[in-house]
């Protein structure tokens, strides 16, 4: 299997990250959500009592509170998901250690071959566990942790218990307490002083039964001075009925530190992604979001950045693609805190054949935190008339001193532009993708080159079969 | 062996049914270089929209074939593949899209007609090689390649734009659409001679102009003078030398039913448009 990685997927190739493994759980839960079914994944993961009972006060905040009422519609039953599976015995150290059929998955995702050439370390969840982690040598003897949350309660429990909901607890929204519940699986990150890490970590997340929900968490602390560049992607076969992916990201910029975070998320076009991400960051840090959205049925995700202390930047920078039966409701959300902070927001959506995009931000600037500069830009590129794009700003500010700039436009792909590339002989599916990959390029040319890459791919094979 | 580009009874309206080319008959072989000139709105550019196959215009009558084949059969990129070229007098931008990717596109696409979506392209490092050579030949920074297609570039550098694909994609007929127009007379004077570099005997070209400046390089075969939506006169390139000096008077006094025509088009327009 491994050579069909490297084989690029030509126009009309069916979706290659929709097949599904027939593999084998050790435990499974039943479906449905309770108290008891909680207990049963806490006991599973053998966890402290306060962990457990952090998950059942999780729980009944869950259940009073309301659905959200806004952002997009969500019909999902509750008690037709399956909360936990796990899917193998213990994690691979190395992929032989991997289960056969699970290991074969990741091939097709060209997960290991992108590990050897350009990756500092890999962890891998297949539904409810991270099932192979990895990294590389001269970082763990540099003190950096790169592991699962399960793992790192149970090695790191001091640092975990420091940090873990602080920044967002479960009372923050619905999924935030339904994540707190029944969480599992995703990425500890700890990168000690000083260290800066060349190459990127990357997580990649697998749905791959019926119905099943993927719940996982994640932390990242990166402390003084140093760097870390996380890669998330996230992929799961198409089946007729809705799933759940809903996960909690906590991140910790402090003095002078940076974290890039970047996210290419492909999921089925069944899958519900309402994902909640926040960092904070501390003096002189900077924390950059860059947010791809290309699959779901619905996305409601706005990663957030909170400015604490002076100096402290937040970058984020979002692509959204809808197509049929998609709406992806993303955006971002900073707040300056503290004085002579800075932000910028840069959003860019495309919409065709009836897909919505919508763009929902917010910018709050705190009394006191003068000198702080925001500025917002959000382009829709809208490529039929049943398409559909909106804009939803939100600017709370609490302080005179302070320069925000906000712009937005909408365009449609003009017959104009269409026609000039084809009478340059290039066919009208070519010459659409081509104005939709000029329209993300500014940024696209801002990930490395293999995610450029990937990106511009899955762009293409969106549109594939998009015009006439 | 020479090929013809064959333009019969052209009658064409805009989509909203305005008709514009009332019945224009011309013939253009590879080698031949044909020069239209006429006052604005007579339906130069409208002419060779048709030929490209703008969606914004109809043909209602008459017939476009190029060796025999019904170009009005083919889409816009199947009629590039034929080998017919469209320099735009207003070419569109298409931001963040890099002028040598562009132009690998057309040009793989030029070359190999038969070409699908996501085949392969021209090898990287011989299409950069071809290009660069091509740049400096036309006097053109390195840059350039590197720049959104269009986008930002003063009327001058669209133009120089628009002859850098004809030399790249090196059409059997080229149609011209003011390609002077917004430059500078020694601007002009390059732009003549650039044309007349990439032409040659393979090349039929309709050069659509106000001026004989274009000209200078690229002496016409044949100068048609339309009016009216029709081409009214033909000549040699003595012609064109008296439109530009005299203007179009004679010809109106000439042609009066083309001339009234002409003024009716011009009355439901607003200024400026053509």
């Amino acid at each position: 299997m491994a050579t069909d990685v490297a084989a690029k997927p030509k126009f009309g190739e069916i979706n290659k990250y929709d097949f599904h493994t027939d593999s084998k759980a050790v435990f499974k839960a039943r479906k449905g959500l309770d108290a008891d079914i909680v207990r049963q994944i806490s006991d599973m993961k053998s966890e402290p009592a306060w962990m457990r009972d952090f998950r059942l006060r999780s729980l009944e905040i869950f259940n009073a509170k309301p659905m959200p009422r806004w952002g997009g519609a969500i019909d999902l039953d509750f008690q037709d998901i399956f909360y936990y599976l796990k899917p193998a015995d213990r994690q691979g150290k190395t992929w032989d250690e991997v289960p056969d059929e699970i290991k074969k998955t990741f091939d097709r995702l060209g997960i290991p071959e992108a590990e050897k050439k350009f990756l500092a370390g890999v962890k891998a969840q297949f539904e409810s566990e991270v099932i192979y982690g990895s990294l590389k040598e001269d970082l763990t003897r540099q003190g950096v942790i790169f592991t699962d949350t399960d793992t790192a309660i149970r090695e790191y429990p001091d640092l975990v218990r420091e940090y873990f909901a602080t920044i967002i607890p479960p009372a923050d929204n619905k999924f935030a307490a339904l994540n707190s519940a029944v969480w599992s699986g995703g990425s500890f990150i700890y990168v000690p002083k000083g260290v800066k890490i060349e190459f990127p970590l990357q997580a990649y997340f697998r749905i791959n039964a019926e119905n099943m929900g993927q719940f996982e968490r994640t932390l990242i602390i990166v402390d003084e001075g140093a760097e870390v560049h996380y890669v998330e992607g996230c992929t799961a076969p198409m089946y007729s009925t809705e799933s759940l992916h809903s996960a909690v990201v906590e991140i910790i910029v402090k003095k002078h530190a940076r974290c890039r975070y970047t996210t290419i998320q492909n999921w089925a076009n069944n899958i519900y992604n309402l994902v909640t991400k926040r960092a904070v960051a501390y003096e002189g840090a900077l924390m950059e979001w860059i947010d791809g959205n290309l699959g779901s049925r619905l996305t409601m995700k706005y990663p957030a950045v909170y400015m604490m202390e002076p100096g402290a930047r937040g970058e984020i920078l979002s692509i959204a693609f809808s197509s049929a039966g998609q709406h992806q409701d993303a955006g971002a959300k900073v707040v300056h805190c503290a004085p002579n902070t800075s932000s910028r927001i840069i959003s860019k959506s495309i919409s065709k054949n009836g897909g919505r995009s919508s763009y929902r931000g917010l910018v709050k600037v705190e009394s006191g935190a003068r000198k702080s500069k925001s500025s917002v830009v959000c382009d829709a590129l809208i490529l039929d008339s049943a398409s559909r794009s909106d804009t939803y700003p939100y600017l709370e500010i609490d302080e005179q001193d302070v320069t925000i700039g906000h712009e937005a436009s909408v365009s449609r792909i003009g017959e104009e532009q269409l026609f000039y590339l084809t009478s340059r002989g290039l066919s009208e599916p070519e010459a659409s993708t081509m104005i939709v990959n000029g329209f993300i390029e500014p940024l696209i040319k801002e990930l490395p080159m293999e995610y450029a890459v990937e990106m511009n791919r899955l762009i293409e094979l969106q549109m594939e079969g998009s015009v006439g | 062996m020479s090929e013809t580009l064959k333009i019969k009874d052209l009658h064409v309206s805009t989509t909203d049914g305005k008709e514009i080319l009332r019945g224009v008959n011309l013939e253009i072989k590879q080698g031949e270089v044909h020069a239209l000139m006429g006052p604005n709105g007579s339906g130069k550019s409208t002419l060779g929209y048709a030929i490209m196959g703008h969606p914004g215009y109809e043909v209602t009558q008459g017939s476009i074939t190029l060796d025999g084949k019904d170009v009005l059969a083919m889409e816009p990129n199947e009629r590039a593949r034929a080998g017919i070229f469209l320099a735009f007098q207003r070419p569109m931008a298409i931001p963040g899209v890099k002028m040598a990717d562009f132009l690998r596109h057309a040009a793989t696409n030029v070359r190999r007609p038969d070409r699908k979506e996501g085949e392969e392209l021209i090898p990287m490092r011989e299409f950069r090689k071809e290009l660069n050579q091509k740049m400096e030949q036309l006097r053109m920074d390195k840059e350039f390649a590197r720049r959104y297609v269009n986008d930002g570039f003063s009327g001058g550098e669209m133009k120089r734009a628009e002859i850098l694909q004809l030399a790249m994609l090196r059409p059997k007929f080229a149609i011209l659409d003011e390609t002077d127009s917004g430059l500078d007379v020694d601007a002009v004077r390059l732009a003549s001679q650039s044309i007349a570099d990439i032409g040659g005997k393979d090349m039929g070209i309709l050069i659509i102009t106000h001026h004989e400046h274009l000209l200078e390089h690229n002496r016409p075969d044949f100068t048609h003078v339309i009016l009216g939506g029709r081409i009214v006169e033909t000549g040699g390139p003595e012609l064109a030398l008296e439109l530009h000096k005299q203007g179009y008077d004679r010809i109106r006094a000439a042609y009066p039913e083309a001339a009234a025509a002409d003024a009716a088009l011009k009355e439901n327009e607003p200024a400026g448009a053509h």
